[in-house]
């Protein structure tokens, strides 16, 4: 089993991609955990699956529609209760545009 | 009378509560007092209400206690998923499995430690600690539904709801000694289940026996408008295939379970069930599911692509926790490096990456293709067999710390589980034997799509023969 399938630089990218922080340490650590786990699924490369079609979901056996009507549910001040940061009604963020 | 409670099925509670021989104050009192006395040895509880969460009063199952695990929603109460970054979260709606409950006269008494996020199978990976196995408080009760299945096997509670993923209330079954259902995909509502993997997640029963099992699923199963992926196929009474009766079925067993890795006494165990199911009536005949040895792969694929997807939404704004910082990408990047424990990252970053550009076709859409060459065998095999038998787990519950440090078999020890979820098809864990050492061994049931009731019916005959669920753990009283 190989152990350079993922190196440091796809860790710090892609942590970067899932918005995770990771320190050096952690990076080591994640690399060789990462090589290790992917290169076990690479083991699915024995397969030739050209003319297969990907299964995506469980039993899709038909479209589920339902009418598109307004529900007024009362979640809102709940859930505005749940966030670390709120004012007048609204989460509030960091300055997103200079 | 309290003391016998302990070896009632929960429908018996119900039934004495009916009949005014007990009350339901004392049957919660009953099951919280133990629950105080006992599982600060095994903490399988996150959250214990003073008093029981229920509404109605009407059904066969009113008033008995059940705990949930602490990632499926009950309207005013704390969520967390075993999670720092959920640490202060108070669910703003029931699931439709709580509002069934609810509806139906249960007593919610409290919710049960998990894997972080379900991510794992032995419950070490939760920020209130491990939960330990009541069997044997060295090991592991398995995940993540380990809090429910550990509460359930010492007694602390007549049932509880898990989740299943890859295997999260059929292993730990397993390795506790109850009985842990997958329904198959679509079956249960999943409004209110905090998403793992939305195309595998399940909602199901973990129970002593058969006879309740059947009960919690005619409670949980059925379409909701809430749910675009639950079926809109008739939900039967469940109850009435608790049939003590297996003449003329067929059971398969695939061989590609009974090979390399199996530990021998599970083994002997599971082939020793399959004897005693051939001595009712039932034909064993072997099988093969050939793609077997490329369910863990794959699943290590779908899973983490599909968590890593789910998982977006804490980024520090809406929920919980959250590192304060000038820049909005700073406050993303440290509340879910603060918040995320170990294994949520590693599984967050496997699915970003098999996602990313690049290694999107390498990956995922060649692990989905497999998912398709998996979920055919099952097609193959049930046109020869009406369940499927094998064992849950390749081992018996293992120490605590044992595989903490190395995913890849932390990973592995899914492997019998981790296809029914791949392929969507309904399984069931049952005690079918004890170790030299006194614990627990768990076979699987596997079943045709939306074919529930065959499982119970094999279930429930071999329960009637067998005494292994009756069995409590001695260190909490039995």
């Amino acid at each position: 089993m190989s152990h350079n399938v993922v190196d440091k630089k796809i860790v710090e990218y892609v942590s970067h991609l899932a918005r995770i922080d990771i320190d050096n340490k952690e990076k080591e650590r994640l690399t060789y955990e990462l090589s290790k786990i992917i290169g076990y699924i690479d083991k699915l490369k024995e397969l030739n699956v050209d003319s297969v079609v990907p299964t995506r979901g469980g039993f899709s056996e038909t479209n589920i529609f339902r009418s598109d009507t307004a529900e007024r549910k009362d979640y809102f001040v709940d859930m505005l209760k749940n966030a670390p940061a709120q004012e007048d009604n609204h989460f509030k963020v960091p300055k997103i545009i200079e | 009378m309290s003391l016998e409670l302990l070896d009632l099925h929960g429908w018996e509670i119900s039934q004495k509560i009916k009949e005014t021989k007990i009350s339901e104050e004392e049957v919660f009192s009953f099951f919280k007092e133990r629950i105080q006395k006992l599982d600060k040895h095994i903490n399988s509880f996150v959250e214990i209400y003073s008093n029981p969460v229920r509404e109605s009063k009407e059904s066969s199952l009113c008033g008995v206690p059940i705990a949930i695990k602490d990632n499926i929603c009950i309207r005013g109460k704390r969520i967390t998923c075993a999670s720092q970054i959920l640490n202060s979260h108070n669910a703003v709606y029931d699931a439709t499995v709580i509002r069934a409950l609810k509806d139906k006269g249960l007593s919610i008494i409290g919710t049960t430690n998990m894997d972080e996020f379900a991510f794992g199978s032995s419950t070490e990976n939760s920020c209130y600690g491990p939960t330990r196995n009541p069997w044997n408080l060295e090991c592991v009760p398995g995940g993540s539904s380990g809090g429910s299945a550990a509460a359930v096997a010492a007694r602390l509670v007549p049932f509880a709801l898990g989740s299943d993923t890859g295997g999260s209330i059929r292993q730990p079954a397993s390795f506790c000694g109850v009985v842990g259902f997958k329904p198959t995909y679509g079956r249960v509502s999943r409004f209110g289940l905090i998403a793992f993997g939305s195309s595998l997640d399940q909602i199901g029963p973990i129970t002593t026996n058969f006879v309740d099992c059947a009960h919690l699923l005619n409670i949980i199963c059925g379409f909701d408008e809430y749910d675009s992926t639950t079926s809109k196929k008739n939900v039967p009474d469940f109850t009435k295939s608790l049939i003590d009766n297996i003449r003329g079925l067929r059971i398969g067993l695939p061989r590609e379970y009974f090979g390399e890795g199996l530990d021998s006494e599970v083994e002997k165990a599971v082939r020793e069930t399959a004897e005693l199911l051939e001595k009712e009536g039932a034909k064993i005949v072997e099988i093969a599911l050939p793609h077997t040895q490329y369910a863990v792969a794959t699943y290590y694929i779908i899973a983490p692509s599909e968590a890593s997807s789910n998982l977006e939404r804490f980024d520090g704004i809406k929920y919980g926790m959250c590192k304060k910082n000038e820049d909005l990408l700073s406050l993303y990047k440290n509340t879910r490096k603060e918040g995320f424990g170990r294994e949520a990252k590693r599984r967050i970053l496997i699915g970003t990456y098999s996602l990313s550009s690049g290694y999107y076709e390498a990956y995922y859409i060649r692990a989905s293709k497999v998912r398709t060459l998996i979920k055919k065998d099952f097609e193959d095999a049930f046109l020869s067999v009406d369940a499927i038998l094998t064992p849950t787990s390749p081992v018996p519950a293992f120490k605590l710390g044992e595989k903490v440090d190395d995913p890849l078999s932390m990973y592995l020890s899914d492997i019998y589980t981790i296809s029914a979820n791949l392929a969507g098809i309904c399984a069931v864990s049952f005690p079918c034997g004890f170790t030299k050492t006194n614990l627990p061994i768990g076979a699987q049931l596997i079943g045709r799509p939306f074919d529930e009731e065959t499982l119970i019916r094999i279930g429930f005959t071999f329960q009637q023969r067998t005494d292994y669920h009756k069995r409590i753990p001695p260190l909490v009283g039995g």
